[in-house]
């Protein structure tokens, strides 16, 4: 173990200084979302006189209570859907013998080139052809599909590094594959569902351009198209709009301090494959 | 060290024996003889979803990009190579393409030399190695069309960034950053750079961890100063963490929009016009669906090349003893 020399200090005083420059923007942010209307000083100068005013308006104006309902309900079920199908789609991908999962398999990777702009048009259209236009339930199809081929890709990795020793056991006992999968497969592949769930959870919380396409024209929102139709409202007015934004990113940065050892290990660890 | 067994146990599966072995081959059988059976069935609810969603909207897409067809219920029909030999001569098309690479390109090598300096400074012995961390990585799991926003202002000519420089006596500094035509690409680039170092340093801090201290510890004895511990021990270990952190930002500058849309909307003029929003642009707002498809295969094809050329690096990397 090195001691704290005079090096260390001097990179440490660097690096303070890059978090700094950092958190200017989140700075900016908060100060000027706690600012009355009539206070005309520089955005840089911390507000003298907080008020939680614009937070009560912008509430109200954005609509953001029913927004981030449907954030949480689309992000949640997607979430827990591509997760159990995902799942699923691993347990032969991983584990069948003879040759085709590897062109299932390679199939689904596929998927993880394919651009989404590249289906984009006739996916809208053939939404629009059963009727889901202006309904979340568009969005939970959208995302089960579109992230199916990513979190396949992370859970046929891990299983095949998993010993079937265990499967095996509960087969000689007499338990059936349907069986084996759920109580023994599943508990198994925990550590890599944590990992799905983060990355899945948060690409789908902050995907903006498929829910301004599917639910435009109707009343309902997700919580970046109302922020964005919001802004477009009220342009001029940035302590109120800063205070609906600060609304809109506090959910996600909330579970981000609490879960952040967890989180940034997903991140990290979902791309080793 | 609880933590650092718990971290290891999430990025590796339980219970396997040695962490450089390979594993063995596939059984067909189990040890007593029994034959396996996995239920094969259990593809079909992803396969389902991902065929619905995916697969046939994309090759339908590509089928489109062949066609006049405007999107307005007048039947197709094919022309051919039409489509490509008017983006190949649109100048729109030619300088979102153009600007696309370009941003991308310094997206790139920016995020990532920032990232990996975040990352050797947060694995230093400094005190403040965890709260930086987490600081750093917060942008990156904020939504793009809030920090857009966010930045908007801070860019605009009254906005924080100039009024912080005219603070510090620069005030000759100041800039419209995002209204100058030749200023707002680099604009909307930083904007991607600030979200998204963190990430690349939290990928490379993973590989970090793979580098074991004694190497260095031996290296300081041999004499080798810091930046030659760096480029002869920490470089070629940081290989795989590198490789998956240019295809991220590759890939993610490729399909650069919601930063666009939000700040500039692809302007002034073409300035910071993407292929992405120059696609949407063309379906939702133009009306020349056939065309934009077109324009989706190009990007398709870009990301196709550059994702497969790093897949295969990162394969050969593997493969290295």
């Amino acid at each position: 173990m090195r001691r704290y020399t005079a090096r260390t200090a001097l990179l440490e005083s660097v690096m303070v200084l890059a978090g700094l420059v950092f958190a200017f923007p989140i700075y900016v942010l908060v100060n000027l979302s706690v600012r009355g209307a009539d206070d005309a000083s520089s955005p840089v100068a911390p507000t003298l006189s907080p008020t939680l005013a614009n937070y009560a308006e912008a509430w109200r104006a954005a609509g953001l209570a029913s927004a981030l309902a449907n954030s949480v309900a689309v992000t949640v079920l997607s979430a827990l859907v591509i997760i159990i199908v995902s799942a699923m789609a691993a347990y032969p991908l991983a584990r069948a013998t003879g040759r085709w999962p590897r062109w299932a398999f390679l199939l689904f990777a596929l998927g993880l080139l394919l651009p989404a702009q590249l289906g984009m048009i006739p996916l809208y259209q053939s939404m629009r052809d059963l009727g889901l236009l202006g309904s979340v339930w568009s969005l939970v199809l959208f995302y089960c599909g579109l992230q199916v081929p990513f979190s396949v890709f992370l859970y046929t990795g891990f299983l095949r590094a998993v010993p079937a020793e265990y499967e095996d056991a509960a087969a000689v006992d007499g338990c059936g594959p349907v069986r084996a999968f759920f109580s023994v497969v599943l508990p198994l592949l925990r550590p890599v569902t944590g990992t799905v769930a983060i990355l899945n959870a948060i690409f789908i919380w902050n995907d903006f351009l498929t829910p301004l396409l599917y639910l435009s024209g109707s009343s309902q929102q997700t919580v970046p198209v109302a922020v964005f139709q919001f802004v477009g409202q009220y342009v001029a007015d940035w302590q109120l709009v800063f205070a609906g934004l600060v609304i809109s990113v506090v959910p996600i940065l909330a579970a981000y301090f609490l879960m952040q050892k967890r989180i940034i290990r997903g991140f990290a660890g979902g791309l080793k494959g | 060290m609880p933590h650092a067994r718990e971290a290891a146990a999430t990025t590796r599966p339980p219970a396997r024996h040695g962490p450089e072995r390979p594993l063995p081959r596939k059984k067909r059988t189990t040890r007593s003889g029994l034959r396996r059976s996995v239920p094969w069935w259990f593809l079909l609810p992803a396969l389902t979803l991902y065929l619905y969603v995916v697969l046939a909207p994309s090759l339908q897409g590509a089928g489109y990009a062949f066609t006049d067809w405007t999107g307005l219920g007048t039947p197709a029909s094919f022309i051919g190579l039409e489509n490509f030999r008017k983006s190949l001569g649109d100048p729109d098309a030619r300088d979102a393409l153009w600007q696309t690479l370009l941003v991308t390109v310094v997206i790139t090598v920016v995020q990532n030399v920032i990232g990996l300096l975040l990352a050797l400074g947060v694995n230093s012995r400094i005190r403040s190695r965890n709260v930086l961390r987490v600081l750093f990585f917060a942008p990156a799991v904020m939504t793009p069309v809030v920090t857009a926003y966010l930045w908007r202002y801070l860019y605009a000519p009254e906005g924080a960034f100039n009024t912080a420089l005219e603070t510090l006596g620069l005030g000759s500094l100041t800039q419209n950053w995002l209204g100058d035509p030749d200023l707002a690409l680099w604009s909307v680039a930083a904007i991607v750079i600030w979200q998204f170092s963190g990430y690349s340093m939290v990928i490379f801090l993973a590989g970090l961890q793979g580098v074991p201290r004694e190497l260095h510890e031996a290296a300081g004895v041999d004499g080798a100063g810091a930046f030659q511990r760096f480029w002869h021990i920490t470089r070629p270990l940081l290989a795989p963490a590198t490789t998956i952190n240019l295809m991220l930002s590759m890939i993610g500058g490729f399909k650069l929009f919601d930063q666009v849309y939000v700040t500039t909307g692809g302007g002034p003029g073409h300035a910071t016009e993407t292929l992405s929003t120059l696609i949407y642009k063309n379906a939702f707002q133009f009306d020349e669906y056939a065309y934009s498809t077109a324009l989706a295969v190009f990007l398709a094809v870009v990301v196709a090349v550059v994702s497969a050329g790093q897949y295969r690096g990162l394969q050969r990397q593997k493969g290295m003893p």
